[in-house]
């Protein structure tokens, strides 16, 4: 049995309003890839920074072989043999591959035997990679490459590694892994985080599953099915729901077969959506972050427009409609980004309030702003969703996350829409603020109104969702009533299904 | 060590105190410079702020060129001011306001020597099209091919400047004038003269037309929906498309807005005070108009304050190479402390300055 490198024993740290850890113990061997599994704001990051010297603890220690180990800072880290390669990466484009690897050093050598030593180990690693290429015209692949090749040179005794693959291509991704198990073989341990469950299956010696800040498990993934981690992940806790008395209408808001390109490089495509949502019911869509939740908001909201026939508000095709033509048939949506994309950072509340409002709540009469309305509508909002500010006036920047959250979800439901669509809308909110405005948005169902929430917090999903569906690398499973779900069924629809169907179509 | 913080929302005092601080820092440095350059420093200041308007030798002739110097670059500045408000940055304006000026030229030219009361109304219209064409072209390839308006709009002030020069000794060069290059005299054409409308004040149809500008800027801005689309795409484009705002709209009304103005300022220029078209018609007034546009805070009454201080600052700095025997490269670096002052004050509209060191996070 391989000696503990790294143990870790009752970490605890607490930033206000939130326990981002709490008393999270577990041991690294020398020689493991150990994974550290959870959804986003489990914990994973604030766990590794401490380790990284990026955060003190609260409470708790670490030991490195029998030491005491608590680094001040990255660089007494990387001095006792712990590297880091972050999912976004610090490299400087206009400087080559040898200048980059170079600034990150504490004592980088001469030039000449820098480049020989980075071709030395990205031979030896299999990671192909030219010291003199300029760092600006290389591949998110390559660029983690410089990264990994940077850590490597300081010989590092634990590497940790920040959601390696979700920048990568498959090919990139087998490259990567070939790297890894070599660096495992010759005793290095690793710590990956991920919560790409077949990664860590075929990677992974151990796992380590955080949920809310504590440590659920410590399992060996390659003998636990995809549906036992999904299942650990999103918690044991899980309330069986109740089916909420509710009376559905007809359908007012229907997606067929959307199917939109990604964005950007790092965008998600939406493939093959199909869903429909009736009046008087909540349609909850869980899943992990970035599998689509953005796009499926922004194609909705009329920002992205769709093909013709995909988008259906009332029975009428609204697929190649705006936002502005969208709003006035009663399609109103909240994006999950407060500042700069729901509201001006530098604009007052009130401006705030004409940039959707203006036309449902008639704040505009022949092109002119009718500035009293346009105050009282944002006063209304302000009184009915009890947003904490000094007055209307306020910009919206000076606001704190939770209040302004409170402001943007307000506006939208005050304009008492046909169809809402709200992404994470109770994210870094305080649980009366979160409740507050999760009862709101089942009075506007119960009203009559179809309302899709998109969240990450199953729990929240749970709580306020008539049915379920997931988003899973932008497909959208089946709806189900809440009632009919169970953890595991769950966990199939948030990946587990797709992990079987890989798995059946690789046999 | 002294540290920058950022305000909550950006300060209300420091957005009106900062053109006054930076005017003020601007005089002790172009005292220092005068100074340098051996000319009594106050003397120099006073010759630039104080003489054109109050000094009983020249003051008669000077107090009228204030408003025909500052209506071309108000007019301008007012244009410039809403793009920059979208983030739509449109430095060609001196091409607009050339082409202005030579498409209405050409329309009145054409028609030589009619009487009509209809011939000025006309070249007006010409003017204020031909300023729009031309800052359509940079418009229109950034709509359509997102290139960088910045430089499409920069470059065709050059080729605005070679059609100038080819026009005054060719399609426009007055048959009568022996073969010297510039256009018929529109001084010596009643019907396309842009004439003083009250006698020694320096009035024309331009400053006319630059204060229906500032009105129709302010009411746009502050009340239109249009001018809260503008301002919140240069604040949040997302949020703006959010709103539903089309960018590229934004873009067309913006830049069309300010080569209208900017071939109307020529216009009126080339009709009243220039007179004639003429291979150096052009005297800057499209750049300068971009300081006055950020002196006046993107703002339209701004920008009238702003425009007459530089206007101001033209007069006086002409009076003080003439009389104090001041380079004109030294009056043009004054203008340009101006500009550099105000953009350096600006961070406080925003930012907060703190002495000491900075706490561990």
């Amino acid at each position: 049995m391989a000696e503990t490198l790294l143990r870790i024993r009752g970490l605890t740290k607490a930033y206000p309003g939130v326990v981002a850890n709490d008393d999270v113990s577990f041991d690294i061997r020398e020689g493991e890839i150990h994974a550290l599994l959870g959804e986003n704001g489990a914990g994973k990051s604030t766990l590794v920074k401490m380790i990284y010297g990026l955060v003190a603890p609260d409470r708790g220690g670490m030991e490195l072989r029998g030491a005491p180990f608590a680094p001040g800072k990255p660089s007494e880290a990387r001095r006792a043999g712990v590297a880091m390669v972050f999912q976004h990466f610090s490299l400087f484009d206009a400087l080559d591959v040898a200048e980059n690897v170079a600034l990150g050093m504490e004592n980088p050598p001469k030039a000449r035997d820098l480049a020989r030593q980075i071709r030395d180990v990205s031979e030896t690693y299999g990671l192909p990679l030219d010291p003199h290429r300029i760092v600006g015209t290389l591949s998110a692949g390559e660029r983690q490459r410089v990264e990994i090749i940077r850590c490597l040179l300081q010989d590092p005794g634990l590497l940790i590694m920040d959601e390696p693959t979700s920048v990568l291509t498959p090919q990139e991704v087998d490259i990567l892994f070939e790297t890894l198990r070599k660096l495992r073989s010759e005793g290095t341990a690793i710590l990956y985080i991920s919560h790409k469950l077949e990664e860590i299956r075929s990677l992974c010696d151990h796992a380590t599953i955080l949920r809310l800040g504590k440590k659920v498990a410590t399992c060996t993934p390659s003998e636990t099915s995809a549906r036992e981690l999904a299942e650990m992940m999103v918690g044991s806790s899980f309330a069986a729901p109740q089916a909420r008395a509710h009376q559905a209408g007809a359908v007012r808001l229907e997606l067929r077969g959307l199917t939109l390109p990604a964005p950007g490089a790092f965008g998600t495509p939406l493939r093959d959506v199909s869903m429909q949502v009736a009046g008087g019911e909540v349609l909850g869509i869980g899943g992990v972050a970035g599998n689509g939740q953005d796009e499926l908001l922004a194609a909705l909201s009329g920002e992205r427009l769709a093909p013709a026939g995909s988008v259906w508000l009332e029975g009428r095709d609204v697929s190649r409609e705006g936002p502005v033509a969208r709003r006035d048939a009663g399609l109103l949506t909240g994006p999950e980004e407060r500042l700069g994309h729901a509201a001006a950072p530098d604009m007052s509340l009130i401006e705030n309030g004409v940039l959707t409002a203006s036309r449902r709540k008639r704040l505009v009469r022949r092109g002119f702003i009718d500035w009293p309305r346009a105050k009282s509508f944002a006063e209304d909002v302000i009184e009915r969703f009890d947003v904490r500010t000094p007055g209307p006036h306020v910009a919206a920047r000076a606001l704190s996350g939770g209040n302004l959250q409170k402001f943007v979800m307000g506006r939208e439901i005050v304009q008492e829409p046909e169809v809402l669509v709200v992404n994470q809308p109770t994210w870094g909110v305080d649980a009366a603020a979160a409740a507050a405005i999760r009862q709101a948005l089942l009075d506007l169902a119960a009203q009559g109104a179809a309302v899709v929430v998109i969240s990450q917090d199953l729990d929240e999903l749970m709580q306020i969702a008539d049915r379920f569906a997931a988003l899973n690398e932008g497909r959208l499973s089946p709806a189900r009533p809440v009632a009919e779900l169970n953890i595991e069924r769950i966990g199939l629809m948030m990946g587990g299904a797709h992990d079987l169907e890989t798995a059946h179509a690789a046999k | 060590m002294i540290r920058l913080e950022k305000r909550p929302q950006p300060s209300q005092a420091w957005t009106l105190a900062t053109p006054v601080l930076a005017v003020g820092a601007t005089m002790i440095a172009g005292g220092i410079l005068f100074a340098v350059l051996g000319a009594d420093p106050l003397v120099a200041i006073r010759t630039i702020f104080w003489d054109p308007l109050f000094n009983p030798q020249f003051a008669g002739f000077t107090r009228p060129q204030l408003l025909v110097k500052a209506a071309p670059l108000i007019l301008i500045a007012i244009g410039l001011s809403i793009g920059f408000r979208a983030g739509v940055w449109n430095i060609g304006a001196e091409g607009q306001y050339i082409m202005g000026a030579v498409c209405g030229a050409a329309a009145g030219l054409a028609l030589y020597p009619s009487e009509s009361v209809l011939v000025f109304p006309l070249m007006i219209l010409a003017g204020a099209l031909g300023g729009w064409a031309w800052a359509m072209i940079p418009a229109v390839l950034k709509v359509r091919f997102g290139t960088n308006e910045i430089l499409v709009s920069l470059m065709l002030v050059y080729v605005a400047e070679n059609v100038l020069a080819s026009v005054s000794s060719g399609l426009l060069r007055n048959p009568e004038g022996r073969g010297f290059p510039g256009s018929r005299n529109f001084r010596n054409w009643e019907a396309a003269h842009n004439a003083e409308l009250i006698p020694g004040t320096g009035m024309h149809w331009g400053v006319v037309a630059a204060f229906i500008a500032v009105i129709l800027a302010y009411v746009l801005m502050a009340r239109h929906i249009q001018g809260f689309n503008i301002r919140l795409t240069g604040e949040a484009p997302r949020a703006a498309r959010f709103a539903g705002v089309s960018p590229a709209r934004i873009v067309l009304v913006c830049l069309g807005t300010a080569g209208l103005l900017a071939g109307l300022a020529g216009l009126f220029e080339v009709t009243g005070p220039a007179g004639q078209i003429s291979i150096d018609f052009n005297s800057g007034y499209g750049f300068t108009a971009i300081i006055v546009a950020f002196l006046g805070r993107l703002h339209p009454v701004g920008i009238l304050l702003a425009g007459l201080l530089m206007a101001l600052t033209y007069i006086g700095g002409e009076l003080a190479q003439l009389m104090l025997g001041l380079p004109g490269a030294s009056i043009q670096l004054f203008q340009g402390m101006l500009l550099f002052f105000l953009l350096a004050m600006d961070v406080f509209t925003n930012y907060r300055l703190r002495l000491g060191r900075a706490e561990v996070a």
